[in-house]
């Protein structure tokens, strides 16, 4: 009789357990269902977004995408429309930007990660150097109109545009530099001292040869961000659509293609030449990331 | 004994953390020097005093005098990559350069100065065969030094460090992450550099010290306790301290 009892209470209080246990089971279930659900919905969103946006702009853009229209300047009096001179505007300003952040990123961060130190002052800097890549870009633009054509009295154009590229870039060569700089194990920099290496030729034969892949990374994606940059360029470059050769652009009104696109757009009403541009400027920044990632991938295997 | 190295009342501190007390000793030439002792009892922070790889820890401050073939080498006007020239360096953990094996043997030579094509293949041939390793990578000396096996990476570092012709070879541990036959093969290594140059290895295995060592020194809490023959030492040690280390009752 007893034992029977207590196997009965022992069933209940199992069952009782059991019905919990499968309660707070199907709870969880269902909130995992509904989190899985919310991700797949937005997940899919964003690729429809993407995709229309994508599929829109081509739509739009490639009728008027000819070879005429990439290899000719636009004129008013043989009513032509090219973006020849934009396109070479955009890597003109290429050039001059990563000519001379390069030098300054690369001299900047190998100088605060191996020799300053002063580590408070560096840790000023990195912050300094974090919140500059925070800034809005018109702002660049804003300063760069003040400071380089304002004062310095430098005209409009690719060198002016290039600079405030420059104040803008700086950043982030700095940091991505430093941080692949940061990479570089301790025991190859004390092995190569250890052979009575300097600091400087232990920097230059193992400390950057193994940073090489994170500053390619790093000089890829700025380049990107130039050839998407519009706002930091709209006071500097000017709005200039003649052909110039490299050295009349650098002081001479030239819009890059991300100016041509709002100066088509908004000031001439060419809508079809701006989505065109539009087309160009989505392939080579979508280009410019793939390239990013598999430099990253490749220099990281070998 | 001829000695190579004498270090006089050295002291040494890291920030306010005094880490080695006042040592003083000889380090005899052409012979394998092992030094002993509980972890953290300051072998390897001596050991980098040597080769004033210590210069490079921030806030390190040192006293007294450590002598090389008579010359102090904390002297301000004495040139570091010729010290570190003469007295090599091989670390705990196989630290090849991600280049080439022949990149890596000529990186020494090449920082001193020697670029023709001629002395370099020379000297590589000479290092790795030095290091017996020389028929194990004589057909890939183009290869990655790191795609070699661990054992393998620090006879390349052994040779590398050969290949400034050293008078004194600095083993921190160097045995301690491989395998037995790659162990062995490094300790019949040192015994066949013992006649070219001088070897002070720190080692944490007292068996290792007593197959290869000639001379041993028992470092506790950043004192020296004791410097002998190694066989001396180990048959009967002068201090109690010491004899309860290797006997294994305390460290
Ligand atoms: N770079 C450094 N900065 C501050 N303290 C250090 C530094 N390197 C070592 N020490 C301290 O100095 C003492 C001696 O360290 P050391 O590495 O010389 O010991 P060790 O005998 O080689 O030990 P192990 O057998 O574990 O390698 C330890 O207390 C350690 O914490
Ligand atoms: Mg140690």
């Amino acid at each position: 009789m007893i034992e029977g009892k207590v196997n009965g209470k022992g069933a209940m209080a199992l069952d009782a357990s059991a019905m919990g246990h499968s309660a707070s089971l199907s709870r969880r279930t269902l909130w995992n269902y509904g989190a899985t659900a919310l991700i797949w919905g937005s997940a899919i969103l964003t690729c429809l977004l993407l995709a229309f946006l994508m599929g829109y702009i081509f739509y739009r853009g490639i009728p008027y995408l000819s070879v005429d229209l990439l290899t000719s300047q636009s004129s008013y009096v043989r009513q032509t429309v090219g973006i020849l001179p934009n396109l070479l505007n955009t890597l003109y300003i290429i050039i001059v930007a990563m000519v001379i952040v390069l030098p300054l990123g690369i001299g900047a961060a190998v100088y605060l990660t191996e020799y300053a130190a002063n580590k408070k002052l560096v840790s000023m800097i990195e912050f300094a150097t974090e919140a500059l890549t925070g800034i809005p870009s018109i702002i660049f633009g804003l300063a760069g109109m003040v400071l380089f054509i304002e004062m310095f009295g430098i005209k409009q154009g690719i060198l002016a545009g290039g600079l405030t590229l420059v104040m803008m870039i700086l950043p982030v060569i700095i940091r991505t530099t430093q941080e692949s700089l940061k990479t570089v194990p301790a025991a190859y920099r004390e092995g190569s001292l250890a052979m009575g290496s300097s600091k400087w030729h232990m920097i230059r034969t193992v400390v950057l040869p193994n940073a090489v892949d994170g500053i390619v990374t790093g000089c890829i994606l700025s380049v990107g961000r130039i050839v998407g940059e519009s706002a930091a360029l709209l006071f500097t470059v000017g709005f200039g659509l003649i052909i110039n050769d490299f050295f009349t652009a650098l002081e001479s009104s030239s819009a890059t293609l991300t100016v041509a696109l709002y100066v088509y757009a908004s000031e001439r009403g060419e809508t079809g030449v701006a989505f065109a541009i539009a087309v160009i400027l989505m392939s080579l920044t979508l280009l410019l990331n793939i390239a990013a990632n598999l430099s990253a991938k490749k220099l990281k295997k070998s | 004994m001829d000695s190579i190295m004498d270090i006089r009342n050295l002291n040494l501190w890291y920030g306010d953390h005094k880490v080695l007390h006042d040592i003083s000793v000889s380090l005899p030439k052409n012979q394998i020097t092992a030094l002993i002792g509980p972890s953290g009892c300051g072998k390897s922070t001596f050991l980098k005093t040597l080769n004033r790889m210590n210069d490079l820890v921030e806030g390190v401050k040192i006293t007294g005098d450590v002598l090389y073939n008579g010359e102090d080498i904390y002297d301000p006007k004495l040139d570091v990559t010729w010290l570190r020239k003469h007295i090599g360096m091989v670390f705990q953990k196989p630290n090849p350069f991600p280049m080439s094996i022949y990149d890596n043997i000529a990186y020494g030579p090449r920082v001193h100065g020697i670029t023709s094509k001629v002395k370099l293949d020379a000297i590589v041939e000479k290092s790795l065969k030095d290091a017996a390793i020389w028929t194990e990578v004589k057909d890939r000396l183009n290869k990655p030094a790191l795609g070699l096996s661990g054992g393998q990476q620090q006879r390349i570092c052994i040779a590398r460090a050969l290949a400034v012709e050293p008078d004194i070879l600095l083993m921190d541990e160097s045995t301690s992450a491989l395998d037995p036959i790659s162990t062995s093969k490094i300790e019949e290594l040192a015994l066949e550099l013992k006649k070219k140059y001088t070897v002070i290895m720190v080692t944490h295995n007292m068996q290792q010290a007593v197959r290869i060592s000639d001379y041993c020194a028992f470092f506790l809490l950043g004192d020296l306790i004791e410097f002998n023959k190694t066989e001396d030492m180990f048959s009967m040690p002068k201090d109690k301290r010491t004899e309860d280390y290797i006997t294994g009752r305390s460290g």
